[in-house]
């Protein structure tokens, strides 16, 4: 085939273009986290002393932390979908949530005496963060690395792991309503893991699914 | 100037073919061919890879704008966003023929500048890709390219619906992109 002539295909195949990638991208997020939503609902269910934890501080910060590492994420996504080279700004946006959550920790450090430093990171139920919280992002997870699979990404593995945070943003937000442990020491360990083996999930499907 | 000039022309046909104008689109499809076979031939003549199957990369770096085309954004200007794509196939052929090596942007910007006149390369392996296409599939993309007919003629002759034909000569050009893809890999 002449190229004159595969361009003469490409320009009758004008009609069949696809919703643009941000849209597609805003609707997979959207969809992962209403099923993640059910999920949640109906299998996990928001905690019992929900009215007086909203009183306090350190509660409502993990919905800051999350919300933060979902928007950076989301930002990102948006420009890594594309082919051409991602604004710098959006990488750096990404180091938002790390940096809150390192200022709450030491907050945190100077706040408590060392002797319940401890007992804060362990928590009360860090085994079923580990669990919760990738259960909850996998929905998302997989909706955004289909989305990206029409995207056009320069690098797919970042991709993938940036599709991992933006899910495990999700995911942690909703479990954050759920777990009774609030102290920023805990964030620090079980839901930083958490959200990690989340990322390196998006990294791996990112590697295999998203080259094109 | 010219560089600003024609950029900006590519990005007005771009919006119009989006809008569904074919003809502006058949005289964007031309023009980037014409800049992407300068970019490519002087890709592969800086890795030392052979330059006869130069085309084969033209049409697949073709294929990759046509199927990716909404992910660009309509405000942005369309040159960087083509030449992100076209260096992404160019170190892909690249890598895939053994040649590693890193193409500095500028490179690819410098000739997407330039126009290079068509020659007749070979073409044995385009050839061979639209064979691999199935049935309906492999008839409507032939009758569509190398015959010129119109949609509605194929849709008569086959005693097809016009919808049903626009989606197979889309899964066709699809497929060609897969087989662009995976026939080096083997």
């Amino acid at each position: 085939m002449k190229t004159d002539d595969l361009i003469t295909a490409m320009a009758a195949d004008t009609q069949t273009v696809s919703q643009p990638i941000g849209r597609i991208l805003w609707i997979a997020a959207a969809g992962g986290a209403i099923a993640a939503a059910l999920i949640f609902y109906f299998d996990i269910g928001i905690r019992p002393d929900i009215s007086s934890a909203l009183q306090t501080p350190r509660f409502l910060f993990k919905f800051v932390l999350t919300l933060t590492l979902f928007a950076s994420a989301m930002g990102l996504i948006l420009h890594l979908a594309r082919p051409e080279a991602v604004p710098r700004a959006w990488l750096l946006a990404l180091a938002a949530a790390p940096a809150l959550l390192i200022v709450a920790a030491i907050a945190e450090l100077l706040v408590v005496p060392s002797s319940a430093w401890t007992q804060r990171l362990v928590g009360s139920n860090a085994l079923v963060c580990l669990v919760l919280i990738p259960m909850l992002s996998a929905a998302p997870l997989i909706a955004l690395i289909l989305a990206l699979r029409n995207g056009a990404s320069s690098h797919p593995i970042l991709a993938g792991a940036t599709a991992g945070l933006v899910a495990a943003g999700i995911g942690a937000t909703l479990y954050a309503s759920h777990c009774q442990d609030d102290s920023p020491l805990f964030l620090a360990t079980w839901y930083v893991i958490a959200i990690l083996i989340v990322t390196f999930a998006g990294a791996i499907l990112g590697a295999r699914l998203l080259r094109w | 100037m010219a560089q600003l000039n024609r950029e900006e022309e590519w990005a007005a046909l771009m919006r119009a073919a989006i809008d569904g104008d074919a003809a502006s689109y058949r005289q964007l499809l031309e023009s980037l061919a014409q800049s992407l076979r300068a970019a490519t031939r002087r890709g592969f003549a800086q890795a030392g890879a052979a330059l006869n199957d130069v085309e084969d990369v033209v049409q697949e770096t073709l294929l990759a704008v046509h199927l990716k085309r909404h992910t660009w954004n309509s405000d942005q200007p369309l040159g960087p966003w083509v030449r992100a794509i076209a260096r992404h196939k160019l170190i892909d052929a690249l890598r895939r023929r053994g040649r590693r090596i890193e193409i500095p942007i500028e490179a690819v910007l410098d000739t997407l500048a330039a126009d290079e006149p068509r020659s007749d390369l070979d073409r044995q392996d385009a050839e061979r890709l639209v064979n691999g296409l199935h049935g309906r599939q492999q008839i409507i993309v032939r009758a569509i390219s190398l015959e010129g007919q119109s949609i509605r003629a194929v849709a008569g002759r086959l005693g097809m619906n016009e919808g049903a034909v626009r989606v197979a000569l889309h899964r066709g050009l699809k497929a060609l992109a897969a087989m662009h893809r995976r026939g080096h890999e083997e």
